[in-house]
């Protein structure tokens, strides 16, 4: 292989007004490799990314990129240079086709008109070249994420591109969609692509990488083939330190039951799901994305209409209509769409640790024990923050979400459900919250976590119970479950009537 | 804690640099014009402003739930003349509604601040629930209710009460106008709203981000209704003002464009049109800014297109600043 570089980036350094966000970092990329960018969030990977693609500009440093030192000064120009990056979050245009997507920007031309029949043939060509199954004329919105993430894919490779970035591409993306995903990666190293690929999952980065980059805090730690490093060594130089237990189960005595949900349906998104819930278990909740995990807890708690079904606690029949209702009877959730609809990110820390609870400050609020108890939990949860007046926007992921889970805490609920509690967020937060979970649960709390992460499911559930296209395919006792099984039921592979107990 | 007892300079200075603005003009015009601080002068412009101001601490409301009212002016108009209609000599209150009467002060007062309500409340629940965008919604309540003041009376009433009056002219203490003291504690009663309660909370939380406010159990609905019902009262005091500081109420001119000034005191005051920041202070500095324009370039002989000019560009101006400093963060 050759041993030249298609991308040099050295000492890079990127100051924001108070931060150091990069401190002379470098990457080197060989093309047609998978080059892996590792740490912890806020390590400065994305900031890196964005200053070469154009987005920030890098305060000093220096790019090499194909033999020829450049500084881009937007996305376009770095696309038609051959660097296109796609990123955690989608942007298309949904009510316009998927041709249009592809082009979007620079439509082929005949004179001041767009050719469209070139666009398509265009298009066409592309998606037969790499293999993908796609309509041209299919709306945008009306693909699934994978399919989105397929057409980004194919609009990189348009622009005779030599290195494309994905940035956690599979976070949306079920197993088989992942796999699809790695074989489109395989082809694109095979015509010499370079790929820089940013991801917070261990096996994948295992089973893709050839080069592996870590960084720390803004620093560059070092940069080794992925066959010299494993897991544990990978998470020691990502957080600096020896990690424990990543999952820190204890077992803990299990009490009566405290929640009942009976043939709970909502549309044709959940259908006759029925569970008990005990005190001081955390309860499991696998499948695949889009098997209706999320929207079963969404009507559970009021956010989407019940359309049949009882839910109880402690024996008596609930009537909950909205979040707010469900609050009031102890649940607490943490949703899955930390930005959408967890926290508001123009307000502070502790507004938004607060916000649950602000009936207990009563009227005019108290503002003297509204600041305790947001500093208590902050300093409890070991959020790191500059000042509680921070606005939560400017944290990284992982302490966001250990702010929306001390606004949970302060509701005091009696079941707190949590939705990907760890999606995006970097491995020592992750512990941490883990470690939470675990210790609420030993206090008596109910607990459903929602987790597409099935290391993180056995690690932590009492049992897990498996969904498929809306149904309950099976629940299934900690001792019993093998990653087979439940993947069995998850694919809707096994009787309905089999739930294995 | 010893922490909250610094005070951070830096966001002072941020926060506050719109004061910055006012007093470079309030100096740069009492330069040029001794006589801009002259009692007679400073009092007239904060009588010329306040009902503005009022306006503006209703609308500041919705613009911070991400949302707008374009309905004050009208909704103004629609009180000044029913109010008006019950303050008139009880000869010509008859001549008015057949068998109209006189109501006592603070009867009509307070019907005109219900009528603002019941409009609030009707816009708010049209807003809340049919998920129109507000810019629609209020253009619509706008219309409604300048043809329903129209309607309800198709001349000028005017030979208002003297004791009605008083609201607007009376002076407490013998030296602050009234109308002036209505404006402080309505800056006062929005100041405490917004700080002190958790409604305030609530709207900052819902116009920056409804969905998590939702999910936080806050009742989205409910809260945006009683921000248009505040906003409505807002524009109904200001209505009762209107017509006390005058002594009439035209159907058809009382309060136009009014709610185009509240707005964009309000905006100049740093509220922010992407939702979720308001300030109350700044609103205030921002009535007062546009206030010593207006009275400034008047001094200055400068002609009425101009000075429309220089206000929209100020606007435009304070707006980009604004969406700069919020932006550059990300």
């Amino acid at each position: 292989m050759s041993q030249e570089y298609v991308l040099e980036m050295s000492d890079i350094v990127k100051e924001f007004p108070g931060v150091k966000a990069l401190k002379g970092v470098e990457l080197k990329v060989r093309p047609g490799t998978v080059h892996t960018l590792m740490g912890e969030n806020g390590a400065g990977k994305s900031t890196l990314m964005k200053c070469l693609i154009g987005i920030q500009k890098p305060t000093s440093g220096q790019i090499i990129y194909d033999g020829k030192e450049v500084l881009f000064n937007n996305t376009i120009s770095a696309m038609n240079a051959g660097i296109s990056m796609i990123h955690q979050e989608l942007s298309p245009v949904p009510e316009r086709t998927v041709c249009d997507n592809v082009w979007l920007g620079r439509y082929p031309k005949k004179g001041p008109i767009i050719d469209k029949a070139r666009m398509r043939r265009e298009c066409i060509e592309l998606f037969e070249k790499l293999g993908l199954e796609l309509d041209p004329d299919e709306k945008m919105g009306n693909l699934t994420v994978a399919k989105m993430q397929m057409v980004e894919i194919a609009k990189a490779v348009s622009y005779d591109t030599k290195i494309v970035i994905m940035d956690e591409p599979t976070s949306a993306l079920t197993d088989s969609e992942v796999e699809y995903l790695f074989k489109i990666i395989e082809d694109l190293k095979a015509k010499n692509v370079a790929v820089i690929y940013i991801s917070h999952k261990m096996d994948e980065i295992f089973r893709i990488s050839d080069d592996i980059t870590v960084y720390r805090d803004g620093e560059y730690i070092t940069t080794d083939r992925a066959e010299n490093l494993t897991i544990d060594k990978l998470i020691s130089l990502m957080v600096g330190r020896e990690m424990g237990d990543m999952f820190p189960k204890v077992e803990c005595p299990i009490g009566d039951v405290i929640f009942k949900v009976e043939n709970l349906s909502s549309g044709r998104a959940v259908k006759n799901v029925s569970f008990e819930l005990h005190r001081g278990e955390i309860l499991g909740f696998a499948g695949l994305v889009g098997a209706g995990r999320t929207e079963t807890v969404e009507t559970i708690f009021g956010m989407r209409p019940r359309t049949g079904g009882k839910i109880y606690k402690n024996g008596t029949e609930l009537n909950i209509k909205s979040p707010e209702g469900a609050i009031k009877h102890g649940i607490g959730l943490l949703t899955e769409d930390r930005r959408g609809n967890g926290i508001v990110g123009l307000l502070s820390v502790s507004e938004n640790a607060l916000l649950a609870n602000l009936k207990e400050y009563g009227f005019p609020l108290k503002h003297a024990k509204m600041g305790t108890d947001a500093a208590e939990y902050v300093e409890k949860l070991n959020v790191k923050t500059p000042t509680l007046d921070t606005p939560i926007k400017n944290l990284s992921g992982g302490n966001q979400q250990k702010v929306l889970v001390a606004r949970w805490l302060l509701t005091d609920p009696d079941i707190l459900i949590v939705d990907e509690p760890t999606r995006g967020i970097d491995v020592g937060a992750k512990a941490e919250i883990h470690a939470l979970i675990t210790k609420l649960a030993g206090e008596g709390k109910a607990i459903i976590m929602i987790s597409s992460e099935l290391q993180e499911v056995f690690g932590m559930a009492d049992r897990i119970l498996v969904m498929h296209e809306g149904k309950m395919t099976g629940i299934i006792d900690r001792s019993d479950a093998s990653q087979e099984l439940i993947m069995k039921y998850a694919t809707g592979d096994v009787a309905q009537a089999g739930a294995a107990e | 804690m010893k922490n909250a007892m610094k005070i951070d300079w830096k966001k002072f200075v941020s926060q506050n640099s719109i004061w910055g603005v006012l007093i470079v003009l309030v100096v740069a015009l009492s330069i040029a014009r001794p006589a801009f601080l002259s009692t007679a002068n400073l009092k007239g412009l904060l009588e010329g402003e306040s009902i503005k101001g009022v306006m503006a601490f209703g609308v500041m409301w919705a613009i911070l739930a991400k949302g707008i009212d374009l309905g004050p002016g009208a909704v103004a108009a629609l009180v000044s003349v029913v109010v008006a209609s019950f303050v008139q000599p009880a000869e010509l209150a008859t001549r008015l509604i057949p068998g109209g009467t006189q109501l006592p002060v603070w009867a009509a007062i307070i019907l005109g601040i219900l009528i603002g309500a019941v409009i609030g409340a009707i816009v708010g629940i049209v807003i809340a629930y049919t998920h129109i965008p507000p810019f629609i919604a209020t253009l619509g309540s706008q219309l409604i209710c300048r043809a329903l003041s129209k309607m309800y009376s198709t001349a000028p009433v005017s030979n208002l009460s003297d004791e009605f009056r008083w609201i607007a002219k009376g002076k407490l203490f013998g030296v602050i106008p009234m109308i002036v003291v209505v404006f402080i504690i309505m800056f006062i009663i929005s100041a405490f709203l917004l700080t002190q309660t958790r409604f305030g909370k609530n709207i900052y939380a819902i116009g920056g981000n409804d969905q998590a406010a939702r999910v936080a159990g806050i009742n989205v609905e409910k809260n945006l209704i009683l921000v248009y019902v505040w906003c409505s009262v807002c524009a109904a005091i200001g209505g009762i003002l209107l017509a006390a500081r005058t002594g009439s109420s035209d159907p058809s001119t009382s309060g136009l464009n009014y709610e185009l000034d509240a707005i964009a005191a309000a905006t100049v005051g740093g509220t922010s049109h992407t939702g979720g920041i308001c300030r109350v202070s700044g609103v205030l500095c921002g009535v007062l800014i546009l206030g010593v324009i207006n009275n400034g370039l008047v001094m200055l002989g400068v002609n009425d297109n101009m000075t429309n000019i220089i206000k929209g560009l100020i606007i435009v101006g304070a707006v980009a600043f604004d969406m700069r400093k919020n932006t550059r963060k990300i």
